[in-house]
């Protein structure tokens, strides 16, 4: 057992020993995909999850939110664990995926029309709150199909947070974005999670937005995956865009960057 | 004059093809009123001129001519009533009926593999080759109409609506699941409204083999309708009644079209590959 520094934070995910197998029907082989995953998220923290394409950083994800089932380990969310989706967790997909049919303000209502416990006037309320919180009031009966994709991450989000999940899961929410609307969406997930106080574990590609976003980033190794390594992040928590020309910043990224590049040679060499 | 845009189109075109879709605005539709009056004018000078019998092809002046005097006399109305009640009847059943067994069809698998084979072998069948049963089953009063139109165009309908509810955006079922969605749920919120799209599809091809079902129907043994009217004039060589009948089919084919068209655009932003 490590001794954490931030060891005055509750645990809100701890994943041990996860492990996922997948029988590929066409080659009728067993393909091993996660090899075991050790992961302690803490309240308030976010942990961003980084490493080579079709390592299974998003298999583990969707493992956590309940959509495929681990062949061995356990994976607890506040000490439950997770054996299907639930509304203590909530996924920002990469496609927005937003349903065409409904506008924004339904849209976001989604979460807490299934859930089915708050009366209409009370989703209606928080949905609209939530629209506010991502900046689009004014836009709670448009369609998705009327939005920039900025903003259509945003409703996302809105979506993702409606019914006030503890743990925020997202996959590469950002990656169809150009890269001034996402420097500027980075920003804004910032705020949103420190105004909500969500703890959120965010799946990426992107060095330097793993680096700007995350307190802890986890490389993942090539497939089947294991935690390769755990980088602290050690700059400011108030994060700001200038910070991505700090020398630390840098440092950090090449960090991150070797350890993957190592996993990819591993990766074309086995092939 | 009207020509005039036409050629600056032309222009256009030659000048940057990757733009061609964009065009002057409007231009489909001048294109497309032009064609329309060159042939009508055509068509009315070779009969003027003699070119043509009139026999044979009428004209466009003599079918608006009998065209009005039919509705000024009132002898077109009984024949409009009883095809129109046959296809209100015989279309409204197929989509009361096609809509519903194709979202059933499209979501349980099992109920699917049982009827597929059914439709299957239904869809593919001219349905005109089942009038002679029909008539042997319903006789020649309006339920035999009524059942050709209801088998012309229940399929297209069902089968068009199946594949709404089975080419559902899996991405959809993600997001559903992941928010905890339970199978009724995903039913009621992502399977129902995804599918509207493709059942407007299914409506307007099914109205299309309704038309025709209205005319194949009357032709056999029948004592009213417009396919009955056309089917008598024909056979007395009244052919600018027949042509009167085939305006009249063709117009409510396309006004109903174009509605449904409008309705499919309008809904046209829910399409799975429309998404993105």
């Amino acid at each position: 057992m490590t001794e954490d520094v931030n060891q005055r934070n509750r645990e809100k995910l701890r994943a041990r020993g996860v492990r996922l197998d997948y029988w590929n029907e066409r080659t009728r082989r067993r393909l091993e995909i996660l090899a075991g995953i050790d992961l302690t998220v803490r309240e308030g923290e976010l942990v961003a999850i980084v490493g080579p394409s079709g390592c299974g950083k998003s298999t583990f994800l969707a493992a956590v939110d309940g959509l495929v089932k681990p062949n061995a380990g356990a994976i607890e969310v506040d000490g439950n664990p997770v054996i299907a989706p639930g509304h203590d967790r909530a996924m920002v997909f990469q496609q927005d995926c937003l349903f065409p049919w409904r506008t924004v303000l339904r849209n976001v209502s989604y979460g807490l029309e299934l859930r089915g416990e708050l009366s209409r006037h009370e989703i209606r309320k928080r949905a609209e709150s939530l629209i506010e919180l991502v900046g689009l009031t004014g836009f709670a009966d448009s369609y998705p199909h009327e939005l920039s994709g900025g903003m259509r991450q945003r409703v996302n989000i809105a979506r993702a947070l409606a019914p006030h999940p503890e743990l925020l899961l997202l996959d590469e929410p950002f990656a169809s974005l150009d890269a001034q609307t996402r420097d500027f969406m980075q920003l804004e997930l910032l705020k949103i999670l420190a105004r909500t106080g969500t703890t959120a574990l965010f799946v990426t590609h992107q060095i330097d937005e793993a680096v700007f976003l995350a307190n802890r980033v986890a490389v993942f190794s090539a497939r089947p995956a294991r935690i390769k390594q755990i980088v602290e992040v050690d700059l400011p928590p108030q994060r700001s865009l200038e910070m991505k020309l700090w020398p630390r910043f840098r440092e950090l990224q090449d960090e991150i960057w070797r350890s993957i590049y190592q996993e990819t040679i591993h990766l074309t060499a086995a092939e | 004059m009207t020509i005039e845009p036409a050629a600056e189109v032309l222009i256009l075109e030659a000048a940057e093809p990757a733009e061609r879709r964009v065009g002057l605005r409007g231009e489909g539709a001048i294109l497309g009123t032009v064609s329309v009056a060159g042939f009508l004018l055509l068509w009315q000078t070779s009969v003027a001129m003699g070119w043509i019998a009139p026999l044979f092809v009428s004209s466009p002046a003599r079918i608006l001519v009998t065209g009005f005097g039919m509705f000024r006399d009132g002898s077109i109305y009984p024949d409009l009533a009883v095809s129109g009640e046959e296809f209100i009847l015989g279309f409204g059943l197929a989509a009361l009926a096609g809509i519903p067994l194709g979202i059933l069809m499209g979501w349980y698998y099992r109920l699917n593999a049982v009827l597929d084979p059914f439709v299957n072998a239904l869809y593919a069948t001219p349905r005109i080759a089942l009038m002679p049963l029909i008539i042997i089953w319903f006789g020649v009063d309006l339920s035999a109409k009524i059942a050709i139109i209801f088998l012309s165009s229940v399929f297209p309908v069902l089968v068009s609506t199946m594949t709404g509810v089975r080419t559902i955006d899996r991405d959809f079922i993600r997001v559903a699941r992941s928010f905890g969605a339970t199978d009724r749920q995903l039913f009621r919120t992502v399977a129902l409204p995804s599918s509207v799209p493709n059942l407007l599809t299914g409506l307007r091809l099914g109205l299309g083999h309704a038309l025709i079902g209205i005319v194949v129907g009357e032709m056999y043994g029948a004592s009213a309708g417009i396919g009955f009217m056309m089917q008598t004039a024909g056979a007395t060589f009244q052919t600018d009644k027949v042509m009167v009948g085939i305006a009249l089919i063709a117009a409510a084919g396309m006004a109903m079209t174009r509605l449904l068209k409008a309705l499919e655009k309008r809904f046209d932003a829910w399409r799975p590959d429309h998404h993105l």
